[in-house]
């Protein structure tokens, strides 16, 4: 495994202009947060973009300070002779439009009134985000690159396979779908139902006041149901009680996973906005390739680059069946597709914990590229 | 010769079997080294399908387009008549539904490509006879409670199954120690001296 890329610094690109989204609605101005590893050359083809999953941000890889020494969500898979070699590549990582790290969305500040968009702010669409992230790379002079994500990051990766072909050369899917089934809906619209039923959420306008927090940490605790898998939460938890012998008789935390899910609810709300989560699980619900361009083989007669997927075998919120799908279409529609299943216990997290076997698939699979230079 | 030797010079007999910028889709690739050769060598347009995961790792790192999944499951993903060529090397008799994969096969390929040992070769009938124990070779190393191969197969047997089914042969190649076994005598008694059969079948 290679080193971390080290120290990294947030930048933001500032847009002025206003774009046309997906629903008919112009929006605008816009700011995009985002990180650089690596170099760009000369003829701005060697560069790779990573696009994160539900509630991460740009800070894909390294850390900000000495001494706030918090790496990157993809750290493991970024960096000098790592799966994506910054020796080699030139990667960005962005914040999504809506999202609360540093790229315009609800709890930006709408110029027009000077207060926080809330509710105000534009149902957004992949189509939207996939726009956005456009903006970045023209504007960092990438003329072709490397599209890579997981989970609906693999959503966005499959949008720009498709919408932009022009701009890249290879798509690299894992732990993703094409569109969500059915009861990953029902398990969004449970986490949004939540914090729209908070006490404290009025109508989104809760930036002065107490936030809705308790609504946005059952949405987060119901999330990571989402994320493990039967197996995994055996393993990680069993029926073992929570630093106590016997039960209390009384609904606070008796077991381990009660505790778990506690403390990810808590800590989440630190740093997430609810209606960041809200916008955002809606864009997710939508996304739907298939339904887009008549079925999945036609929408990826419009790509133009080799593909790569990856799935897991524990996944149940994107099983490997829809990856399946995905590689059908793609091999009915005459591209280049490999497709990878990887055996893990770790449920749908497996994309962010299975780093050395996808390390070595996404390794070979990039390879292709540097030998026909 | 050992295992590896003798794969080698079975993909030596397949190369020439294959025409020039075709499309082949290897069934059960393993690491890719036929197919590389094949898109080296023949210049065709490629793709694998293969079940072991370190094997898929080893033929992307080759280049490759490989499709993790089991042949015993069907050719889906792929139209009819998609492909010139669909190879299954070595392969058959580790199915489970021979039957259906050939099916699949021709569904799929313009020709089929299949190889398997020669369970009728002189060696195992001699091996059976004189030591009343499921043959084990070279080809053929596991013992009988943990091997793989679960349909083994003759060349009468495949000849049989070719006329019930109605699939024609267009070319066979019959071969003992790698090498192609070539007398006129040996060539009608197949079923004794290949060790080894290379078929080239169509519907």
């Amino acid at each position: 495994m290679g080193k971390s890329v080290g120290k990294t610094e947030l930048k933001i690109l500032k847009y002025d202009d206003k774009i046309k989204l997906n629903s008919g609605v112009e929006f605008g101005p816009i700011e995009i947060a985002y990180e650089t590893y690596g170099e760009l050359n000369e003829q701005g083809d060697n560069a790779i973009l990573v696009l994160h999953a539900l509630t991460g941000d740009a800070h894909a890889a390294g850390y900000y300070s000495e001494s706030d020494k918090k790496y990157g969500w993809w750290d493991e898979m970024i960096g000098p002779d790592k799966a994506f070699d910054t020796n080699k590549y030139f990667v960005v990582s962005s914040n999504m439009l809506g999202g609360c790290s540093g790229t315009t969305g609800p709890s930006s500040i709408n110029p027009e009134t000077g207060k926080p968009y809330g509710l105000t702010f534009p149902v957004i669409t992949m189509e939207d985000a996939v726009q956005v992230q456009k903006i970045l790379v023209d504007a960092l002079g990438i003329k072709k690159m490397i599209v890579a994500g997981g989970s609906m990051g693999g959503m966005q990766a499959l949008e720009w396979a498709t919408a932009y072909p022009d701009y890249v050369s290879k798509t690299v899917i894992i732990a993703s779908t094409s569109r969500l089934t059915a009861q990953g809906i029902a398990f969004n619209a449970v986490g949004r139902n939540a914090i729209l039923s908070d006490e404290n959420f009025n109508g989104g306008d809760y930036y002065d006041k107490k936030h809705p927090e308790k609504g946005l940490s059952v949405a987060r605790m119901i999330g990571h149901i989402t994320y493990l898998c039967e197996e995994s939460m055996h393993k990680k938890f069993g029926r073992r009680l929570q630093d106590k012998s016997k039960p209390d008789f009384d609904f606070g935390i008796d077991f381990q996973v009660e505790s778990y899910l506690q403390h990810q609810g808590l800590t989440f709300v630190e740093r997430f906005d609810a209606n960041s989560y809200l916008f955002i699980t809606k864009a997710v619900d939508y996304f739907d390739l298939a339904d887009k361009y008549g079925s999945l083989e036609e929408a990826f007669k419009h790509a133009d680059s080799a593909f790569l997927i990856i799935s897991f075998s524990s996944d149940w919120l994107f099983p490997t069946e829809q990856s399946k799908e995905m590689t059908k279409a793609l091999v009915r529609a005459g591209k280049d597709v490999s497709f990878c299943e990887i055996q893990s216990p770790c449920g749908h997290d497996a994309f962010l914990l299975e780093f050395q076997t996808q390390t070595e698939i996404i390794k070979s699979f990039l390879k292709k590229d540097t030998e026909n230079e | 010769m050992n295992n590896d030797e003798a794969l080698h010079a079975n993909y030596n007999h397949i190369v020439p079997l294959i025409e020039n910028g075709t499309k082949v889709l290897d069934l059960g690739c393993g690491d890719g080294t036929l197919l590389k050769k094949l898109i080296d060598e023949k210049n065709v347009h490629g793709k694998g399908i293969e079940i072991n995961q370190e094997n898929v790792i080893e033929a992307l790192h080759k280049g490759l387009s490989i499709i993790q999944g089991d042949i015993d499951e069907g050719l889906e993903d792929f139209a009819d008549n998609e492909m010139d060529y669909v190879i299954l090397n070595q392969t058959l008799q580790s199915t489970q539904n021979p039957d259906f994969v050939i099916k699949e096969m021709l569904r799929v390929g313009k020709h089929a490509v299949v190889s398997f040992p020669n369970f009728a070769y002189w060696r195992i009938r001699f091996y059976l006879l004189f030591k009343g124990k499921m043959p084990k070779s070279k080809m053929l190393p596991f013992e009988w409670y943990d091997t793989p191969n679960i349909h083994l197969l003759t060349v009468r047997d495949f000849f049989d199954y070719c006329e019930k089914r109605d699939i024609k042969i267009s070319k066979s190649i019959l071969t003992r120690r790698g090498k192609v076994v070539n007398s006129r005598l040996r060539r009608t008694f197949a079923d004794i001296f290949a060790e080894e059969v290379i078929f080239v079948i169509h519907k």
